[in-house]
């Protein structure tokens, strides 16, 4: 079955429950608009989504009540036998949906009996209509009154006049749909709700051309399953025809699948998900503290339970996280259908580009910004895009494009809607603004381009002259800006005339989780999202960065650009900013839109994959948090707001750039796994850097702390001392001041490593080019566009602890014994390699299983085999099953190597006779299993 | 979720049965009660991290099991001055519309049930703030005990005070 089908399937069976139930409530309670509203939208859902999948029967019956509610709306008096009619209408569409779902075909059939008796029932009494509605009104209701009477049966001449209109008009539904399940505020004037269902009302509108262009006779289209709803069919006016023009929709569906079962799931109600986040984030917490404490007592029986619960715990976290988020491309799934359908029913030529369909969000949100996007997106194709001729005549291509871009930036979601059209016509929305009495003629004069922008959300503002699929019913961009604004999300409009339409909408990721980068000011903490962190830069008085003053403004010299500094003690008026006028510390630089600028904050800690939560609504109106945090060590921190933070700078430029999309912003696809690494500044001016994964922690030590003991720089550092390398020979230890160290260690050891300063936190897919005659390096790699040195800590850890290696090399045997070092990641090959040769293994590597048995084959002195378990394609188990397959290697020992150990991988482990899981950062655990695996062979032979 | 010991008093003669638990918090020298069914939990506030630029009435934000709470200082909501001194901060927890909130109070004391009869409108000399955020006043043996309105003392206009 068609997953359109499908998931129709399940909207309009939970559709149908709720307006069953709330026909009732509206029975007893007729004036209540908002029952009413609720009921009109849901109906008019099931409505244009059975005529977008040609469903004939059930368009027509949803149709017809529909008509009748619509009444309602307008004022006519609900009775019983008006409900009763109704109610019966929704059983009928009840046994047709049960009908669906089994065969996935409408089953055959007539409605007229009930079609009949709505049409009559909605015509019966015209003259109630008039009551609210001023004298025109009037007439324009009789008009159309009079145009289904004048057709031969009522029932069909609904169908015909619906038909081109329906491929457009699904997601409007939907839209009403989102908008009535979000717990909207409501209400609008009942004048306008009146006005809303004109359907050719105001004849002077932007939107009067494009209709004329497109209205006339649509070519016929063959009838696939999709065009059977489109203009074709509006030649098939009797009901004998009707159907059969479903049958061809039908048929293809009903092939498609012998499963027409539902997908499996099961709704969770969010807020069951959000206790167990709460609940995950405390056991995490907690984890935390026990691993602390396990740090301190050297208590080696709580390790393992203790290790497992810590994966078991980051596993079980990274779960939940994962129900919750979605990207967006599935709320895009539908779009490039609405626009094909679109695009043969206006007779335009358009193209629909998709970017960032992979930025994840919010399932909640995602919700309900799934039929505001797909409104806009008809919005553009139907006002926005010209015709061909049009567009020729304005001399652009006749392919019209519309843009959908999506991407965080700076704590929020941001999705472009651009089109190349003609751009809002601010002449006929002035006209409409004076019209509908919204604002005098000399207010609008006095308006600037973009405050008229802003009426087209307006509620029941529709510019549409005659009915398109989209100014259908009265819902429109105020519902659009309704519900973005609901969960706390932002709209924005810019146009040019003749040029193109570009809305910006901004949501606030409530729940998403983002990497931040934790900071200090005035000994408080702050978490920056990575995403609008450019670089870090160190600032102190009298070294390469300074901040300067323009006329007391804080201004910093970066690579020949000045750089707006905002101290961050300062504007959130944290004591102490004042007494210290805090020109040193650590500049986050960011930029937000266009602009650039720097957060100044006293000390940079590391960054921190933070769950967002949403801000107290007491102190919701600070624009310079986005939400607070709960850190591994159960501290609140409140997340700066990049955006907040720029509005201090001044107001960024926002000058329209159409049609000229920066390439440059044209994501890159890459399938590369990303290394953090930590990037620092060490002996001349190259960048080097560091995989994060393999550094303890960064300090920042009092450069007059440091000792010297024979001649060798130490520290005192948590109760021990800790010797001091420095990254280059070129680089002087410092007397004075602050002292930047990367700190490594292992086991009970601990390394400082000098460097001049630390630059940033970087993530990047690694392409190491490896250097041969450097011990200090393994290689250089293209970080973030700069040239960086990758550095070799294997190195390093013999020049402060003299037996560091060497004291695990005395336990290797005289006799050299070869190691096979399986691994797809060639820095981890890079990485590994001189650790066991440190610890007098003769290295032979393999990146994949394939050269890896070749390499067995070939080479037979190989004595085990350290395979990492976790590669793409066939995996480090599949290696080792054919390793214990062959004969003469069932004995070979095995290391394994994995990021992560689970209780299945144990159990795969112990029936392929594995000696050791090891972690893939435990260089000591790596030598220690396989000096192991070697005493085990000395014993057995 | 509405007390309805206010009205009953005001009600019928059904006053018999209208008892009603209150949680009661000290600060400074009054008695305060708040309504059972309204406390969540009684906890120590520590570790609470401020935030710049809040309202006065807003001592920060705190990590109660893995939700974050918003601590609200009584004494600053009800005009008072800080208590000076040290001792641990005392918090009672409470919910309003799905956030939470804990109300920093000097102590936190029994739970009392206490019949209608006992209740009686706020003196009408009261100070108006207070008056805002209380549900009259009950006479005790020894002393007064003043009810608080939980939904006023957590609703205050963000807006006004920002501007």
């Amino acid at each position: 079955m068609d997953d359109l089908l499908r998931e129709f399937l399940t909207e309009t069976g939970e559709h149908l429950d709720t307006v069953d139930i709330e026909l009732v409530r509206f029975e007893q309670d007729p004036n209540n608009e908002t029952i009413l509203r609720n009921i009109f939208r849901l109906v008019h859902t099931i409505k244009g989504t059975c005529g977008f999948l040609g469903l004939p029967r059930l368009e027509a019956l949803a149709h017809a009540a529909e008509t009748l509610m619509g009444k309602f709306r307008d004022g006519h008096p609900v009775t019983t036998e008006a409900v009763t009619l109704i109610l019966a209408t929704l059983d009928r569409i009840k046994e047709i949906v049960a009908e669906l779902e089994r065969t996935a075909a409408e089953p055959e059939g007539a409605d007229q009996d009930l079609i009949g008796e709505l049409e009559n029932m909605a015509n019966a009494d015209p003259a109630t209509l008039v009551t609210a509605a001023a004298a025109q009104k009037a007439e324009q209701e009789a008009e159309q009154e009079a145009e289904p009477a004048a057709e031969t049966s009522p029932g069909i001449v609904y169908q015909e006049l619906q038909r081109d209109l329906l491929p457009g008009e699904i997601s409007l539904d939907e839209l009403e749909r989102a908008f009535l399940e979000a717990p909207g505020p409501d209400d609008p004037d009942p004048a306008e709700t009146l006005d809303a269902p004109e359907p050719a009302a105001q004849a002077e509108t932007v939107l009067a051309e494009v209709e004329a262009e497109a209205v006339p006779e649509p070519e016929p289209v063959p009838a696939a399953p999709s065009t059977a709803a489109l203009p074709s069919a509006t030649k098939a006016p009797t009901a004998v025809d009707a159907k059969e023009s479903a049958k061809p929709a039908a048929q293809p569906a009903a092939e498609g699948g012998e499963g027409v079962a539902k997908v499996q799931t099961i709704r969770v109600n969010v807020d069951t998900l959000e206790h167990l986040m709460t609940m995950v984030s405390e056991l995490v917490l907690t984890r935390n503290q026990l691993l602390e404490i396990a740090r301190r007592h050297d208590d080696s029986g709580y390790k393992v339970p203790l290790q497992r619960l810590s994966h078991v715990t980051a596993e079980l976290q990274e779960g939940v996280m994962k129900t919750r988020m979605q990207p967006i491309g599935t709320a895009w799934q539908k779009l490039p259908r609405v626009i094909r359908d679109l695009s043969s029913e206006l007779n335009k030529k358009i193209d629909l580009v998709m970017q960032g369909a992979d930025t994840e969000l919010d399932r909640q949100v995602l919700e309900v910004i799934r039929d505001p996007l797909t409104h806009m997106i008809r919005n553009s194709a139907d006002h926005g895009i010209e015709s061909p001729e049009a567009r020729r005549a304005a001399g652009k291509p006749e392919r019209g494009v519309i843009r959908l871009n999506a991407y965080h930036e700076g704590g929020t979601i941001t999705i472009e809607i651009t089109d190349d059209g003609r751009g809002l016509n601010y002449e006929a929305i002035s006209r409409k603004i004076i019209e509908r009495g919204l604002a005098s003629e000399a207010e609008v004069e006095r308006m600037s381009e973009a405050q008229i922008a802003k009426y087209i959300f307006h509620a029941g503002f529709s510019t549409a002259a005659a009915v398109t699929a989209v100014s259908g019913r009265g819902v429109g961009m105020d519902v659009v800006k309704t519900n973005i604004e609901l969960i706390g999300g932002t709209i924005e409009i810019r146009s040019e005339q003749g040029k193109g339409t570009a809305f910006t909408i901004k949501i606030p990721l409530t729940l998403a989780i983002v990497a931040a980068l934790i900071v200090s000011a005035s000994d408080q903490r702050f978490a920056i999202p990575q995403v609008a962190v450019l670089e870090l830069v160190r600032v102190k008085n009298g070294s390469d960065h300074t901040i300067e003053r323009i006329n007391g403004s804080p201004v910093l010299r970066l690579r020949d650009r000045l750089l707006p500094i905002v101290p961050i003690s300062k504007v959130l008026g944290l004591d102490g900013a004042e007494a210290n006028p805090g020109d040193e510390g650590f500049v986050v630089v960011s930029q937000v839109g266009r602009q650039r600028f720097g957060i100044l904050v006293d000390g940079v800690f590391h960054t921190e994959e933070i769950v967002v939560k949403p801000m107290s609504s007491k102190l919701r109106h600070i624009p310079l948090f986005s939400g607070n945090t709960i850190l591994g060590d159960g501290a609140v921190v409140l997340i700066i707001d990049p955006n907040g933070v720029a509005k201090m700078v001044g107001t960024g430029s926002g000058d329209s750039q159409f049609g000229s999309e920066a390439v440059s912003e044209v994501e890159e696809v890459t399938d590369n796994e990303t290394v953090t690494l930590l990037v620092f500044r060490g002996g001349g001016q190259s960048l080097k850097a560091v995989p994060l994964s393999l550094v303890t922690r960064l300090e920042e030590i009092d450069a007059s702390k440091i000792e010297w003991v024979g001649g060798r720089p130490l520290i005192q550092y948590r109760g021990k001392l800790m010797p001091l390398v420095p990254a280059d020979p070129e680089i002087v230890i410092r007397s004075d001041g602050a002292q930047a160290l990367v700190v490594f260690s292992d086991g009970d050891r601990a390394m400082g490593l000098v460097v001049d300063e630390i630059v940033d936190i970087v993530d990047d897919v690694l392409d190491i080019e490896l250097v041969a005659d450097r011990s200090d390096l393994v290689g250089s790699a293209v970080v973030r566009g700069r040239a960086t040195e990758i550095v070799n800590i294997v190195h390093y850890l013999p020049l402060a602890h003299e037996d560091w290696v060497a004291s695990k090399a005395s336990k290797a045997p005289k006799a050299q014994r070869t190691v096979l070092l399986v691994d797809d990641s060639s820095f981890f090959r890079e990485m590994l390699t001189p650790v066991l040769k440190a610890a007098g293994y003769r290295v032979v590597t393999a990146a994949g299983t394939e050269e890896a048995l070749a390499l067995l084959n070939a080479e037979r002195r190989i004595d085990a085999v350290v395979a990492d378990v976790e590669m793409p394609g066939r995996n480090g188990f599949a290696l080792i099953q054919a390793i214990r397959a062959q004969a003469r290697l069932s004995r070979m020992p095995v290391i394994a190597l994995s990021s992560g150990v689970t209780p299945d991988a144990i159990e795969q482990a112990r029936k392929l006779d594995i000696a050791e899981f090891v972690a893939k950062f435990d260089r000591s655990g790596l030598v220690a299993a396989l000096a192991e695996t070697q005493t085990a062979l000395g014993e057995a032979a | 979720m509405m007390p309805a010991n206010t009205n009953d008093a005001g009600r019928d003669g059904r006053a018999v049965q209208a008892f009603e638990e209150f949680v009661t918090v000290m600060v400074g020298e009054q008695m305060f009660g708040l309504p059972i069914d309204r406390v969540h939990d009684v906890f120590i506030a520590s570790s609470v991290t401020t935030v710049p630029l809040a309202p006065r009435e807003i001592i920060g934000l705190l990590n109660l099991r893995g939700r974050v709470v918003t601590a609200m200082c009584l004494r600053r909501r009800l005009g008072l001055p800080d208590r000076t001194g040290a001792g641990q901060e005392m918090a009672v927890g409470l919910e309003r519309a799905g956030e939470s909130y804990g109300l920093l109070v000097d102590s936190v004391g029994e739970v009392m049930k206490l019949s209608a009869d006992t209740h009686e409108p706020s003196p009408v000399h009261m100070d108006q703030a207070w008056v805002k955020l209380s549900r009259g006043v009950h006479r005790l043996e020894d002393k007064l005990l003043i009810i608080l309105d939980v939904d006023a003392v957590l609703s205050f206009d963000v807006d006004a005070r920002a501007a």
